[in-house]
């Protein structure tokens, strides 16, 4: 959090290698199964307080390498760096303690509990001892400053998660993840079949998270215009490997697109020559 | 119809103090639409119904003599019923719950008659409830076969340990005298207070404590539940235990109230009342939902049906035919008001 100030004024000069506060870095990550190589040495890194974007097709290894870094399989070969300090993922829990965590839109959340008991789940406050009677005032007051907080406007802590809207969901799904103290999380296509006005919910508090709480993000997404509106800078997953690595500022979307499509161009001469060969 | 107004009028008291709630474009609720929007509406609603039906009627519907009568038909479906909130809640079911009603006594006979006090007795029997519940919950969560099934199997199974054991002959069951006997189902009021204590305790558990929001979480949406961190599968196996132990315990106390055993009777003809009393209080089979409220008195009103019948001298044939049709009426209201309720809270 010391480094919350500097983080922003960190990402936008385009130059790599000063002395930049990487929370989150993979070195050659490999992972295949059978004969099949989904990971071909992926090199990643993820800034504090940034909001990097992962595109690639279906197949390209994007969900796999997701599945890596969250503790949910093992990579073959490579290596997690977590502020510097090297780290190894047995399962979702090794991940979620060192600080990462996933935030699905609607797999989150009980749509029957109520916007605050959601955002305590498995966390209730509770009083009387260990007869776990829970402490529903406090959890109200708590849960109703924490939003305030960050900014998210729901129209009752009190209403159930299934009266309110789909971004309002995903809003109070990241706010669970980053309450719990998670400093990087995963957004998977978190602006997926959402509105104008509820989409501006979601970047607003991706913005508002990265900016003024230093809190780190990925976001992977098929649709290349939420990720313009949602990310500092892009990695392109192609083949199990980083092709394009750029700023979003540095960049457009027909200019990725043609980065994709070249490099795919090329994968496929390779192909061939390797058939004839 | 009070009982109903004063909760829902508690459950918002500072509405009208939240701007953003008038934001969302909400109309405000006129007493009529908050009180169809509660889940026990439809089940208080209909219970009045039977109550004035019957209390008009006769005359005798109001005496005491008759009150304690049917807190004693109740009794035993508010019991079972309020342990099958927590499955049904959780998406499960148990149909067992009713033989092991049939089972519990039996095992304190049994001990009794090897010897140990009946005190102990119980508890042993109260022990070995306990174990059908561990594996009730243990099957159906840990092989993955659906509780309906697992359920049903392990009925059959208690039913023909019971006949085998048994022979179907009818006992004297043991612990009815003196105060012992008073407190555990002789008494006028004992298995009625049993019924309220049982009642009250599962009502808390599930609404008061951090054991209860885990159960709404497990039956709700058990991916995100585990997400969290919350053992599912220990919820669901605690809550098989809980009304395996309700239901014994309830078994007992009858048996002790009756002074004897009749091993010959069917588990699902207990079990199957709990069930309706809880889905007609406005508990859904789908899971994420339950009221122990309501269920209770979904058995009062079941108690008060039976009790009515046999009070206005209406043959006993009838009942079945009059419960069934009311079933279906009520489950009709409740799916009428459920979705009116469901739009204007949108």
């Amino acid at each position: 959090m010391t480094t919350t100030g500097d983080s922003p004024g960190a990402t936008s000069p385009a130059t790599d290698g000063e002395a930049e506060d990487i929370i989150l870095s993979t070195e050659g990550i490999t992972k295949r199964f059978g004969a099949v190589v989904a990971l071909r040495g992926v090199d990643m890194h993820l800034r504090r307080g940034e909001v990097l974007g992962l595109v690639g097709d279906n197949g390209a290894g994007k969900s796999t390498f997701v599945k890596i870094v969250t503790g949910f399989q093992r990579q073959d070969a490579g290596r997690i760096f977590v502020e510097r300090e090297e780290v190894d993922f047995h399962s979702v829990t090794d991940a979620r303690r060192a600080g990462i965590e996933t935030v699905y839109q609607d797999l989150a959340l009980v749509p029957q509990l109520t916007v605050y008991e959601n955002l305590f789940l498995n966390r209730e406050l509770t009083g009387l001892g260990r007869l776990g009677w829970l402490s529903r005032p406090k959890m109200r007051r708590l849960a109703t400053e924490y939003l305030h907080d960050i900014r998210v406007s729901v129209p009752d802590i009190d209403a159930e998660v299934e009266l309110l809207s789909g971004g309002q969901r995903q809003a109070i799904a990241v706010a669970r993840a980053t309450r719990q103290n998670a400093k990087i999380l995963l957004l998977d296509e978190p602006l997926a079949a959402m509105g104008a006005k509820e989409s501006t919910l979601i970047i607003d508090l991706v913005k508002d998270l990265s900016v003024n709480r230093g809190v780190s993000m990925i976001v992977i997404d098929h649709n290349y215009t939420h990720l313009f509106e949602l990310c500092d800078r892009i990695n392109v997953i192609q083949e199990g490997r980083v092709t394009v690595d750029t700023r979003v500022a540095d960049t457009s979307i027909e200019e990725l697109t043609e980065l994709m499509v070249a490099e795919y161009r090329r994968q496929v001469r390779e192909g061939q020559a390797l058939l004839r060969a | 119809m009070a009982q109903a107004t004063v909760a829902s009028e508690g459950s918002s008291p500072d509405a009208p103090a939240r701007p953003d709630r008038a934001g969302q474009g909400r109309a405000p609720s006129s007493l009529l639409v908050r009180l169809v929007q509660r889940r026990e509406a439809t089940v208080v609603i209909v219970t009045l119904g039977v109550v004035i039906y019957f209390a008009l009627r006769t005359s005798t519907f109001y005496s005491v003599a008759n009150l304690i009568t049917m807190a004693q038909y109740t009794s035993s479906i508010a019991i079972i019923g309020s342990g099958e909130v927590l499955l049904l809640v959780l998406a499960e079911i148990d149909l067992s719950a009713g033989q092991m009603y049939l089972t519990a006594p039996w095992i304190v006979y049994l001990l009794w008659a090897d010897g140990v006090p009946v005190g102990w007795a119980i508890v042993a029997a109260l022990a070995c409830s306990l174990a059908v519940g561990l594996i009730n919950g243990f099957v159906t969560v840990w092989l993955g076969v659906s509780s309906l099934i697992v359920t049903l199997g392990t009925n059959y199974a208690l039913f023909g340990l019971v006949l085998v054991e048994s022979n179907a002959i009818q006992q004297n069951m043991p612990g009815t005298t003196g105060e012992f006997g008073i407190l555990f189902g002789v008494g006028s009021w004992s298995v009625g207070l049993w019924a309220l204590g049982i009642g009250i305790a599962i009502w808390v558990l599930l609404t008061r404590t951090r054991f209860g929001t885990h159960v709404t979480a497990t039956g709700g949406n058990t991916l995100a539940a585990a997400e969290a961190g919350i053992p599912v599968r220990r919820v669901k196996v605690w809550c098989f235990m809980i009304i395996a132990v309700a239901a014994g315990m309830s078994g007992i106390l009858d048996s002790i109230r009756i002074a004897s055993l009749n091993p010959g009777n069917s588990g699902l003809d207990i079990v199957l009342p709990g069930i309706v009393a809880a889905v007609i209080g406005g508990t859904a089979l789908t899971g994420g939902r339950g009221t122990v409220l309501g269920t209770l008195i979904g058995a009062i009103f079941l108690g008060v049906l039976e009790d009515g019948f046999n009070l206005i001298g209406v043959s006993a044939n009838w009942f079945f035919l009059v419960e069934g049709v009311v079933i279906l009426l009520a489950m009709a209201v409740n799916t009428q008001l459920g979705s009116l309720a469901a739009r204007t809270r949108r």
